[in-house]
């Protein structure tokens, strides 16, 4: 026996092209994931310098920040269709396989990874996109890159990246009912804050993980960089294997079996060594709401808006005082009496099959408070499919939500799906940053569940002590 | 890119922490597919009110600020979103050094693609250089060689910065063409790995 590892450092070891003293390692990626925002000056600067994509084979784009949800091929926005136009166009020339927006496949980039299972366990997987943390809950080693990788990628196959350090998030014990894989994550950057995972990939450990499904596993490695990390990972186990078994892109039949041993041997050695740890109690954990314009700015559903003056030093204060003035809120009062006029399920953090059952679980035969406009927008094309075939979206349409196509949509609020300058938008999504959802507009992040009550009750309620119909 | 090696300019004190992606350059300007341009955009939910008049009160906005080419700023600058509209809209404004006591890891990455120098101070270097800046005309000179920060009243303070980055930001090159002299072993990695 060699020394314990963790599987950051097996991955790592097993993908290193060139090594050098003093410099960064030249990384081999596996899976490089495009999208129509982040690509078009890559692809620009292979033709510029007469470069080619090394690996077709080995690069899958879609459509999805940018696509309408309303009417698929209605496009007011001409600049947003030229990007899109032009994916495809780069697609075609390039030899990448495209899941455009009328294509089967197509959807959020990290929704649809997992469902063909092109992410698995033991890859490096790059995305233009921060979220692409998201992968990791796979026990994969994958992280956002910016325009100019992209294009590295693109033409090397490969990326220079120094070896990241290593943090053990360890969550003790169990999630109560109504409490989900979302309220962990902003527990947990709530509690550690937004810049405790920079410089680190984490990975995320105990008992609480070790429950959650895949899907949970998804939220919380999505929302790794909201915590400064660029990968959040979990190391693959039965759950893993068993999500992925008949997908399309893994291997098939004894193959299959082959792999899954693989990928089971890749996990994190008892005794291997991290560089940081911090642990969390699942227990003490309630439903969260954040209060303010950034993710750690979080509270429990129970709890009151803080006030400025509970912080300690001046920047902070003034932190606090710029968060509650754009959030339109006074410290001090109970985050569940803040009415509500939007609510928006979907995303790459809370958009999956999973995710949208249980929301329609807590709406069933109720209707949508008056004063709220709610969407729900599906990850993907297949996401959409399945739930029609299960008559979610049936339960969504009679509570007064609206069943949407399968995009970005209001995460990011890139196409046409704006809340306005002022309203306050429940929001299953990953970012509440000043402006995020529209300019001006203000976004509370909470699960698929607590976002499904409040479009129920107009403002924020501990989803455990509403009245769910039995089914 | 272009090299950057020495380089004097106006200081620019943004005094906040975790200043986001999406404040640099908000989603709706990321729709262009060049990567000219974006210099007018930047802060710009900051810099302009939803009539699209300038915020006087923005501090950006001020006229002694007009020229700044180094902007200081809080922890954790350049969080959230990939973006490298972000260090785009930077550079095109005019910025070429970034000065905070941490950055977002993807979008210290993308700066140095672009020419523009992070330099990482601890947080009380950072406070009094946004002091200075706030209080008069204030001006920095950076020197990437010898990965110093000085002020001609006696401020000097050496930061660090990767080898390989520095050498990349010194000489303006393009990492593709470095890595392509590496290309028999990337084709060696990827037959090993059919082999096995």
């Amino acid at each position: 026996m060699g020394k314990p590892k963790t599987i950051v450092e097996k991955i790592w070891e097993k993908h290193i092209v060139h090594e050098e003293e003093g410099k960064p390692d030249l990384l081999y990626i596996d899976l490089h994931l495009v999208h129509e925002v982040t690509s078009p000056q890559a692809f620009e600067g292979l033709r510029i310098n007469n470069r080619t994509v090394r690996r077709p084979d080995r690069t899958f784009a879609t459509m999805d920040h940018n696509v309408p949800t309303i009417h698929r091929n209605v496009i007011k926005d001409e600049v947003s269709k030229t990007q899109m136009d032009t994916l495809k166009q780069n697609c075609t020339e390039f030899n990448i396989p495209l899941a455009d927006i009328n294509h089967p496949d197509q959807g959020i980039v990290h929704v649809i990874g997992p469902e063909l299972g092109l992410t698995q366990p033991g890859k490096t997987i790059v995305c233009g996109d921060s979220h692409t943390s998201t992968h990791g809950a796979f026990g994969a080693l994958a992280f956002g890159i910016g325009t100019s990788e992209v294009e590295h990628v693109l033409a090397t196959q490969s990326i220079w990246q120094a070896k990241p350090k290593t943090l053990n998030v360890k969550v003790n014990g169990k999630l109560g009912t109504g409490v989900t894989a979302k309220d962990l994550i902003l527990a947990i950057i709530g509690k550690f804050g937004v810049r405790f995972g920079t410089g680190y990939v984490l990975e995320y450990t105990g008992e609480a993980i070790r429950n959650l499904p895949m899907e949970g596993r998804m939220t919380i490695c999505n929302m790794s960089i909201e915590a400064g990390a660029r990968a959040g990972l979990i190391s693959p186990d039965d759950t893993t294997v068993e999500f992925l078994r008949g997908k399309r892109h893994v291997p098939q039949g004894d193959a299959f079996d082959e792999a899954a041993k693989e990928w089971k041997s890749l996990a994190t050695d008892e005794g291997a060594i991290y560089d940081e740890m911090v642990e969390i109690n699942a227990d003490e954990i309630e439903p969260q709401v954040t209060w303010g314009t950034n993710p750690g700015m979080c509270i429990p559903v129970s709890a009151n808006v803080p006030v400025p003056e509970s912080a300690k030093t001046d920047n902070e204060i003034e932190e606090i005082e710029r968060a509650l003035e754009y959030m339109g809120l006074e410290g001090g009062e109970p985050i569940s009496s803040v009415k509500i006029e939007h609510v928006f399920i979907g995303s790459c953090t809370n958009s999956r099959l999973a995710d949208l059952k249980k929301a329609s679980s807590i709406i069933k035969g109720q209707k949508v408070h008056p004063n709220v406009t709610a969407i729900v927008v599906p990850g993907s094309h297949s996401v959409k499919k399945a739930a029609e075939a299960e008559g979610i979206d049936i339960i969504f349409k009679e509570a007064g939500f609206e069943w949407r196509e399968a995009g970005c949509s209001m995460c990011l609020a890139m196409n046409d799906d704006v809340v306005p300058e002022g309203e306050r938008c429940a929001s299953t999504s990953n970012r509440n940053f000043e402006g995020r959802q529209g300019a001006g507009a203000r976004t509370h992040l909470v699960s698929p569940e607590m976002a499904a009550a409040a479009a129920i009750e107009g403002h924020f309620v501990d989803v455990r002590h509403m009245k769910v119909p039995t089914a | 890119m272009e090299p950057i090696r020495k380089h004097e300019g106006i200081v620019y004190p943004l005094n906040r922490a975790n200043v986001d992606t999406d404040q640099i350059i908000p989603k709706q300007f990321l729709k262009r597919i060049s990567r000219k341009g974006f210099g007018q955009f930047l802060f710009y939910n900051w810099r302009y009110d939803s009539k699209g008049e300038l915020r006087e009160d923005f501090s950006l906005n001020k006229e002694k600020y007009q020229h700044a080419s180094i902007l200081v700023a809080g922890e954790n600058f350049g969080c959230g979103s990939s973006r490298e509209h972000a260090p785009w809209a930077l550079q095109d404004y005019g910025f070429r050094v970034i000065i905070a006591p941490s950055y977002a890891d993807i979008f210290y990455n993308n700066c140095t693609k672009n020419g523009i120098v992070p330099v990482q101070l601890s947080p009380s270097e950072v406070q009094q250089l946004i002091d200075n800046a706030e209080a008069s005309d204030y001006k920095l000179t950076l020197d990437l060689e010898s990965k110093a920060i000085y002020d001609n009243q006696g401020f000097h303070a050496d930061f660090e910065l990767d080898g390989y980055k520095r050498e990349m930001l010194l000489n303006g090159w393009d990492d593709i063409s470095v890595t392509l002299t590496h290309d028999d072993k990337i084709k060696q990695f990827e037959q090993q790995r059919e082999l096995s």
